[in-house]
């Protein structure tokens, strides 16, 4: 074979352990130029640790990498880097006290006499984001920024470096729909360049619309490989499960009782005590799922904050099935009858250095049959952890592991059963399904469901507009601070929806 | 510039405040005023030696508690080569490479073996320890005398300042210079750069073709040299001589100092002077026979000081995220 119809990048018999987990098993894969391949599979399936090999992080036990033909000595990123290959990250490896200049041009900085030439590295950063629509500030903090937008910092670092072989893991599982599709179309400008594209998803839709090969994954292993034209999103579902799945959730109407979280007049601040919440509005009734649907930014954090206790609120009030909760403690709140799914699990939902069975408890350790005269009683919350584990499926089934070795899913697994467990009135879930395969996606939104029809009013706050509408009986838009609509999901408009989030009128 | 003035408020403050009251005092006894803040310079310069190579590690990723075993170890070899060789150029470049190694060594333990960097530092320290005790000799000295001071023409003519920071012997010019070299480094260059990601997310560094071990092994070298020189101030440029464990807690403070400077050479300076003003006050109560019956209560001034400093910023202060883990990339 000569070199001019090798593919841009080869990969063959590539294995890699961890432990005892068989990470990857004889894989193989070929990347062609100016085609966008899509890696599709479900959280654990593998596919971070085979880019991970391709670029050089982890070392394969056997296999190769070949590019252009030619087989790839990898030592590290660098080597890597060197052959042009690039690769977004599906945890982001950016430096949040840096500004989104600097992590653009790290390790590859313009200078000049030796110093750093930052005006330059913005100036870089300025016409990339031009170029390609990737809007953003150069000079800003990264840690400042929304998930949203880090991301962006993330692909402007690879456009910089102007790769042949460009990597994303999963980059779209922290992007609204809009800032989907307009990645979506970044990648397609970029393939009709030339450069091969490697897109991990494990999102049907997307692979459906912007993929021109799809390579789907299963526990280590190669399971399938097609096209778009003789393939559909079912076909895929069951071939990234292993197992038929159901795409669309099945679900009776709602029949909502009293009001149970009352929302009024609320008016709260951001971080950098801006006005996020201009004086909201909403109510929700027991036994009925209220969905905010909104651009991310528009206020949706502040909104689940203030109602969890963990943000100050300036004006307004909120009642919780009669009782005013404003201004009293996160774990006042939780205590009276609060859960939260928190956005971010890693940070506020989860402990990863503790183990399964001792998050299971996070929101009442303290209480009996935990603790008894403030001693901890390890046996009653093994219990309680074992059923959960159990009842919610959380894999690998083992209440000591450390909740840090779980996959994405898995943990979100853990947070949900702790908060569906506790007699709670309210349910806020942001983003509960961030990040998650569809496997535990069609799960958690069934449980959602299942508590609802017990009498739980649910507060769901998504950037994906298909959750709010599939899940929920009425449908908020919120948009700079304001909920600009309100009414029943039934017979919705989605392109009416899509138009009031993008700016907050039906024009 | 503006955002520096409000990051160091408290240093400044404070800095402010010395000035004033040295101003004051200064009015009316100029000699002993002129005597406490050059005590206070030279009582700072290994704070400032020590505080700086803290930043280089640390600012990597890397803690350093062994500074205080690279500054004895580095005072005693100085010392000795000084000695044997009549050079006290010689004995400076050898306290230098003193410090270097046990960077190096540093490096060896807490990067390469990833073991547990406070252990790898109270190594150090104990190494210092045993060694400059054991080979240590009675009654040598330094043939060619210690380093003499440098007067910097008109600028040491000025009142007070001139007195206190233009005729100073080469080492405490040197640390003067390498606070802004330092700071440079950190803050303008790319290696700069790559140090501050490294002890951020080392992960990040890796990622885009930084290798974190080459960053650590490098800055805790570099810094090595730093206490290294500190070590040679004490033994070859303030007392002329060795002594058993003359670093005396100095390569602790110099932790403090680097904490309450916020992990950044300027607000070290203005630390390392706050310490070095502690000291030289407390020598001047002790020389004017204050409380000459339990001189303990005025020898502990400066350590009180690092107490208050330490209780009472730590919090605030944010240290670089990465600090103390070992990094490894599967
Ligand atoms: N650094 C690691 N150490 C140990 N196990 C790992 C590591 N990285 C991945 N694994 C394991 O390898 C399997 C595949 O993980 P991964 O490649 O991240 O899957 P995916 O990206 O498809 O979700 C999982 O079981 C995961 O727990
Ligand atoms: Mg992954």
């Amino acid at each position: 074979m000569g070199v001019a119809e090798s593919p841009a990048l080869e990969v063959q018999g590539v294995t890699k352990r961890f432990g005892d987990v068989l990470a990857n098993e004889d894989v193989g894969l070929r990347v062609e130029r100016g085609r966008i391949h899509a890696l599709l599979g479900e959280n654990g399936a593998g596919k971070s640790t085979l880019v991970n090999i391709i670029f050089g992080l982890y070392q394969a036990d056997t296999g190769e990498v070949r590019r252009n033909g030619e087989v790839l000595n990898l030592n590290g990123p660098r080597d890597a880097i060197a052959h042009q290959i690039g690769m977004v990250h599906q945890h982001f490896q950016l430096v949040p006290v840096l500004s989104v200049a600097e992590n653009v041009v790290l390790g590859d900085e313009p200078t000049r006499h030796g110093v750093v030439d930052l005006d330059r590295a913005a100036a870089v950063v300025r016409e990339l984001s031009e170029r390609f629509g990737l809007d953003i500030d150069p000079k800003s903090i990264v840690e400042d920024l929304p998930i949203g937008i880090q991301q962006r910092v993330e692909i402007l670092r690879a456009l910089y470096r102007e790769v042949d072989i460009l990597i994303l893991d999963e980059p779209t599982a922290v992007l609204t729909p809009q800032e989907t599709n307009h990645l979506l179309n970044v990648l397609r400008g970029l393939a009709d360049t030339g450069v091969a594209v490697v897109f991990i998803t494990h999102k049907l839709r997307e692979v459906m619309a912007v993929a021109d090969e799809i390579t789907v994954m299963r526990r280590g292993r190669v399971v399938g490989h097609t096209v778009p034209a003789d393939t559909d999103e079912s076909d895929l579902a069951s071939m990234m499960v292993g197992r038929p799945v159901e795409l669309r959730l099945k679900r009776t109407p709602a029949s909502p009782g009293d009001e149970m979280l009352t929302i009024a007049d609320l008016v709260v601040d951001d971080d950098r005590q801006t006005r996020a919440l201009n004086g909201i509005n909403l109510d929700i009734r027991a036994g009925e799922v209220v969905g905010v649907a909104g651009v991310e930014g528009n206020g949706q954090r502040e909104l689940v904050e203030a109602v969890t206790g963990l943000r100050g609120v300036v004006s307004g009030s909120i009642i919780l099935d009669g009782e005013e909760i404003t201004g009293r403690s996160p774990r006042q709140i939780s205590t009276m009858g609060v859960a939260h799914i928190p956005e971010d699990r890693e940070k506020f939902g989860l402990i990863g250095a503790h183990t399964v069975a001792d998050n299971m408890v996070l929101n009442r350790y303290h209480h009996r049959p935990y603790s008894r005269h403030g001693i901890r009683r390890p046996a009653a919350v093994d219990d309680e952890a074992t059923r959960l584990v159990e009842e919610f499926d959380v894999r690998p089934p083992n209440i000591a592991a450390m909740v840090a070795t779980l996959s994405g899913g898995n943990k979100q697994k853990v947070v949900a059963a702790r908060e569906f467990s506790h007699d709670s009135k309210v349910m806020v879930a942001a983003q509960p399904t961030r990040g998650i395969d569809i496997g535990n996606i069609e799960f958690i939104h069934r449980r959602l469901i299942e508590y609802r029809d017990a009498g739980m009013a649910i507060l769901l706050v998504s950037a994906e507009l298909d959750e709010v509408l599939g899940v929920s009986d009425r449908v908020a838009v919120i948009y700079g601070g304001r909920i600009v609509s309100c009414e029943p999901a039934e017979g919705i408009d989605r392109d009416r929806v899509g138009r009031l989030m993008l700016s907050g009128a039906d024009g | 510039m503006s955002d520096l003035f409000i990051r160091f408020r408290w240093v400044i403050l404070t800095i402010l405040v010395f000035v004033f009251v040295t101003l004051f005092t200064a009015e009316f006894q100029q000699a002993q005023t002129t005597a406490v803040l050059a005590s206070a310079l030279r009582q700072s310069t290994p704070l400032l030696f020590g505080a700086l190579c803290g930043v280089l590690c640390e600012r990597s990723g890397v803690v350093n508690i062994g500074i205080e075993g690279q500054m004895l170890l580095s005072a005693f070899v100085g010392f000795m080569v000084a000695s044997a060789t009549g050079s006290l150029v010689a004995g400076i470049l050898a306290g230098m490479a003193t410090g270097a190694l046990m960077g190096a060594g540093l490096a060896g333990l807490s990067v390469t073996l990833q073991g547990d960097q406070i252990i790898a530092g109270t190594v150090l320290n104990i190494a210092a320890f045993g060694i400059s005790s054991y080979f240590f000799q009675q009654g040598l000295t330094l043939p060619s005398g210690k380093t003499s001071p440098v007067s910097l023409g008109p600028l040491a003519d000025l009142p007070v300042i001139g007195r206190v920071f233009f005729i100073n012997p080469p080492l405490t010019y040197l640390s003067l210079i390498l606070i802004w070299l330092v700071w440079f480094v950190l803050f303008r260059t790319r290696w700069g750069l790559w140090t501050r990601s490294v002890g951020e997310v080392p992960s990040a560094a890796e990622t885009v073709g930084i290798s974190v071990a080459r960053v650590r092994y490098t800055n805790l070298i570099a810094g090595g040299c730093l206490a290294g020189l500190g070590g040679a101030y004490l033994s070859l440029e303030a007392v002329g001589s060795f002594e058993r464990m003359m670093t005396n807690g100095r390569g602790f403070v110099a932790l403090a100092v680097m904490i309450f400077g916020r992990w950044n050479p300027i607000g070290i300076w203005g630390a390392a002077l706050l310490f070095g003003y502690a000291s030289a006050v407390q020598t001047q109560l002790q020389f004017r026979g204050w409380l000459a019956d339990d001189p303990q209560f005025i020898g502990m001034i400066p350590y009180v000081v690092c107490i208050v400093v330490l209780a009472g910023f730590v919090g605030r202060a944010r240290p670089p995220a990465a600090i103390g883990q070992p990094y490894s990339r599967e």
